[in-house]
C-alpha cells in the first residue's frame, strides 16, 4: 500500500466524525479496540473504506495498515468500493426464504435497476443478500441503508421501490 | 384434549403492551431499577449464589449454566473483570433479542449493572452486531438516560461501586457470537475464535482478564432472579431447566412470532398448532429445526423414542416433544437459541440444506482447515445438487464431508455447520437420492432453485 502513501494526506474526515473519533477511543483501555468503530465511522462519513482511510485508521490508532486491511476484508459490512446511494440488503437465509426473499429481491432488482451486487446506472441504488438479520418471524426482511422493512412481499417490494426512486427526486 | 398453553411472560412483560415506552420515564412508572437499588445494598458473593440456586442456564445456544460461567471468573488474579453482553443475535431463526433491545432496552440495562455488580466488573460492553444500527442507537441513548439517573457509571445508586457501560458494534460476521471470537473482535481482531484451554474467558478472557459473556436474555433473567430469589426463580420450568424461554416461531406457521413460555410447559405440537395457529391451510407439517438454524432438524412422521436425563423411558411423536433443554436433547436434537424453524410439505429438503450450506459457508472464519473447507465444500455439493449436476454418490459425500468437519475445529462452529448437513441426509435421504437421481436420468436442471439463494 506503500504507493498510496501521497493520498494519505489528502484523506480527510469531517470535524463532527473527528470529535466521535476521538471520544469513541476512550471507551477502551487498549487503542486497537476502537478499529471497528472507526471503520464504522469513515464508512458512514465516506460510504466505504478506501486505502487512505485504512492508513488514516492505522496511524491514529498506533497499529500497522495490515491490522486495519485484514478486518476490511473479514468483516462483511466494511466495503472497498462505493456502493449506490441507497444500499438495500435483503435478507437470504431459510426462514426468509421459506416465505420468499429470493422473489422480494428479485423485484427490487428489477424496479431499481440493477444486479444483485451491482450499482444502478445512475448510482442511486445498489442491492445485495445479506445473511440472517434477525427478524425471521416477520420475513421476508430487509434493509435500506439503516432503516428495517419487515412483511415485505413481492406486492411490497414493487410499492417500496417506487418510494424509493420518488424520494431520490426530492 | 390440551388447552392451549398460556404465554408466561416476564422478560416480554411490558414488551408491545398499549402505551409502554422505551424511555427510562416509562421503565421507572412500571418498577424499574427498583431491583437494581437493592442489589447495590447486597453482598456479591451472596448474589452470585442465588444465580446458582435459580438453576438459570444461558440463552444464547449452548445453555451453560450462568452461575457457573461466574464462578469460574478468576477473582485471585488482581484483573480487572470484564462483562460483556452477546448482543450478536445472529443464528438464522433467533430474534428474541432484537426485541429486548428495540422495546425494552431499560431492562437489559438494569440486569446488566445488576450482573456486573454481582461479579464486581470493572467495566461492562454491549457487543450488537452491525446489522442492528438502530439498536444500538436506543442502547446508546438509554445508557445515557441510565447515566444521568446514576443508574451507570460512577457511584452508582450513592455506593461506591463504579461501572461503564459502552456499546460496540460488530460488522456482519456470524462468527462474533461465539463468545471467545466475540473477544478477539472486541479487542479489534479478526473474530477468530480462541483456543480452550488455555482461553477461558473466565480467566483468559477480553485483554487476557477474566470475564463474563452473557446473551441479552439471560442478563434480564439474573434481574428478575435477584427479583424473585434463586430459589422462587427455580419454581418455574422444570428442575435443571428453570425459568422461562421466548421462543422465536418463523417459516411456515399462520402466526410467526415470539412467545415466552415456562420452560418445558409445552410441546412443540402445542406450539405449533395452539399458538402458531397451525400450518398455512392445506399445507401438512413435514420438518422442524427447534433451535436455530444449526440445530438438528427432526421429522414430522417418525417416532423419537429412547431415555430422559432422568432414566425414564419416552415414545414420542414430533408433536409430543417437550420444549425444554433436555428433551430435545433427548430426541436428537437441542433447544439451542430457542428459534423454531418450521417446514410444510411444500419444502423441498435439498433446496433448505443447500440454504444453510451457504450460509455457513459464508460465515466460516476460515481459521480451521476442516470448517473453511468442509462448509465450503457442502455448499457446493448442494448447489450442484440443485443446479442439475449431481452425482449419485453425492448424498454419501455430503454426509462425510460433514463427518469430518465436527470434533476438529477449535469451535463449536464446526458442529454447528455439519449438523445440518448430517441431519438431512440421514432424516430425508430417500428425498436426497430421489433429487439425484432425477436430475442424473432427466439431464436437466431443475427450475432456478426457489430458495437456495445465490452461488
Amino acid at each position: 500500500m506503500s504507493d498510496t502513501q501521497t493520498e494519505t494526506e489528502e484523506f480527510s474526515l469531517s470535524s463532527e466524525t473527528l470529535a466521535k473519533i476521538d471520544e469513541v477511543i476512550t471507551h477502551y483501555p487498549e487503542k486497537r479496540s476502537a478499529t471497528l468503530p472507526l471503520l464504522h465511522l469513515v464508512q458512514e462519513e465516506k460510504g466505504y473504506i478506501s486505502r487512505p482511510a485504512m492508513e488514516w485508521i492505522a496511524d491514529k490508532l498506533g497499529l500497522t495498515p495490515i491490522n486495519v486491511y485484514e478486518l476490511v476484508t473479514f468483516y462483511p459490512m466494511f466495503r472497498e468500493k462505493p456502493v449506490g446511494r441507497r444500499h438495500v440488503r435483503v435478507c437470504r437465509t431459510l426462514s426468509c426464504a421459506l416465505v420468499g426473499s429470493h422473489k422480494t429481491c428479485k423485484v427490487l432488482q428489477d424496479k431499481l435497476g440493477c444486479e444483485l451486487d451491482g450499482v444502478s446506472e445512475d448510482g442511486e441504488f445498489s442491492i445485495e443478500y445479506a445473511e440472517c438479520l434477525a427478524g425471521c418471524g416477520t420475513g421476508p426482511v430487509l434493509m435500506v441503508d439503516d432503516d428495517f422493512y419487515e412483511n415485505i412481499d413481492e406486492a411490497k417490494a414493487a410499492e417500496l421501490a417506487e418510494r424509493l426512486k420518488t424520494e431520490k427526486k426530492d | 384434549m390440551a388447552t392451549t398453553p398460556q404465554e408466561k411472560r416476564i422478560i416480554l412483560k411490558n414488551i408491545d403492551q398499549d402505551g409502554y415506552t422505551r424511555d427510562i420515564d416509562c421503565y421507572l412508572a412500571n418498577g424499574g431499577y427498583e431491583v437494581l437499588k437493592q442489589t447495590v445494598t447486597k453482598n456479591p458473593a451472596d448474589l452470585c449464589k442465588e444465580i446458582e440456586t435459580s438453576g438459570l442456564r444461558g440463552r444464547g445456544g449452548a445453555g451453560f449454566p450462568c452461575g457457573m460461567k461466574w464462578k469460574f471468573l478468576d477473582r485471585k488474579s488482581g484483573k480487572p473483570i470484564y462483562l460483556i453482553c452477546n448482543a450478536d443475535e445472529s443464528e438464522p431463526g433467533t430474534f428474541k433479542d432484537r426485541q429486548i433491545i428495540h422495546k425494552d432496552p431499560h431492562q437489559l440495562i438494569e440486569g446488566m449493572m445488576c450482573s456486573t455488580f454481582a461479579i464486581q466488573a470493572a467495566c461492562a460492553y454491549i457487543y450488537i452486531r452491525g446489522e442492528f444500527p438502530e439498536g444500538a442507537k436506543i442502547l446508546e441513548e438509554a445508557i445515557e438516560e441510565a447515566r444521568k439517573k446514576n443508574f451507570v457509571g460512577k457511584n452508582i445508586c450513592g455506593t461506591k461501586y463504579s461501572c461503564e457501560i459502552y456499546v460496540h458494534r460488530g460488522a456482519g460476521a456470524y462468527i462474533c457470537g461465539e463468545e471467545t471470537g466475540l473477544i478477539e473482535s472486541l479487542e479489534g481482531k479478526r473474530a477468530y475464535p480462541r483456543i480452550k484451554p488455555p482461553f477461558f474467558p473466565a480467566v483468559l478472557g477480553l485483554y487476557q482478564c477474566p470475564t463474563a459473556v452473557n446473551n441479552v436474555e439471560t442478563l434480564c433473567n439474573v434481574k428478575h432472579v435477584f427479583d424473585m430469589g434463586g430459589e422462587e426463580y427455580a419454581k418455574i420450568g422444570k428442575p435443571g431447566n428453570t425459568g422461562t424461554r421466548i421462543l422465536c416461531v418463523s417459516g411456515h406457521v399462520k402466526k410467526p412470532g415470539y412467545y415466552e413460555f415456562e420452560v418445558g410447559s409445552l410441546t412443540l405440537g402445542q406450539l405449533i398448532y395452539d399458538v402458531c395457529g397451525g400450518l398455512p391451510d392445506g399445507r401438512k407439517l413435514k420438518a422442524v429445526i427447534p433451535g436455530g438454524s444449526s440445530a438438528k432438524v427432526l421429522r414430522a412422521d417418525e417416532r423419537y423414542t429412547g431415555k430422559t436425563k432422568g432414566g425414564e423411558e419416552f415414545d414420542w411423536s414430533l408433536e409430543d416433544i417437550p420444549l425444554d433443554f433436555d428433551s430435545l436433547m433427548a430426541a436428537g436434537s437441542m433447544a439451542g437459541s430457542g428459534g423454531v424453524i418450521v417446514m410444510d410439505d411444500t419444502t423441498d429438503m435439498v433446496e433448505a440444506l443447500g440454504n444453510i450450506n451457504a450460509f455457513y459457508a459464508h460465515e466460516s472464519c476460515g481459521q480451521c482447515t476442516p470448517c473453511r473447507e468442509g462448509s465450503l465444500w457442502m455448499k457446493k455439493i448442494t448447489t450442484r445438487m440443485l443446479e442439475g449436476q449431481p452425482r449419485l454418490e453425492d448424498v454419501d459425500l455430503l454426509k462425510s464431508v460433514a463427518d469430518q468437519i465436527a470434533g476438529r475445529t477449535i469451535c463449536a462452529f464446526g458442529e454447528a455447520c455439519a449438523w445440518p448437513t448430517q441431519s438431512f441426509v440421514l432424516k430425508f435421504r430417500d428425498e436426497f437420492i430421489a433429487k439425484a437421481e432425477k436430475q442424473i436420468n432427466e439431464n436437466a436442471p431443475s427450475s432456478q432453485p426457489a430458495i437456495a439463494g445465490k452461488e
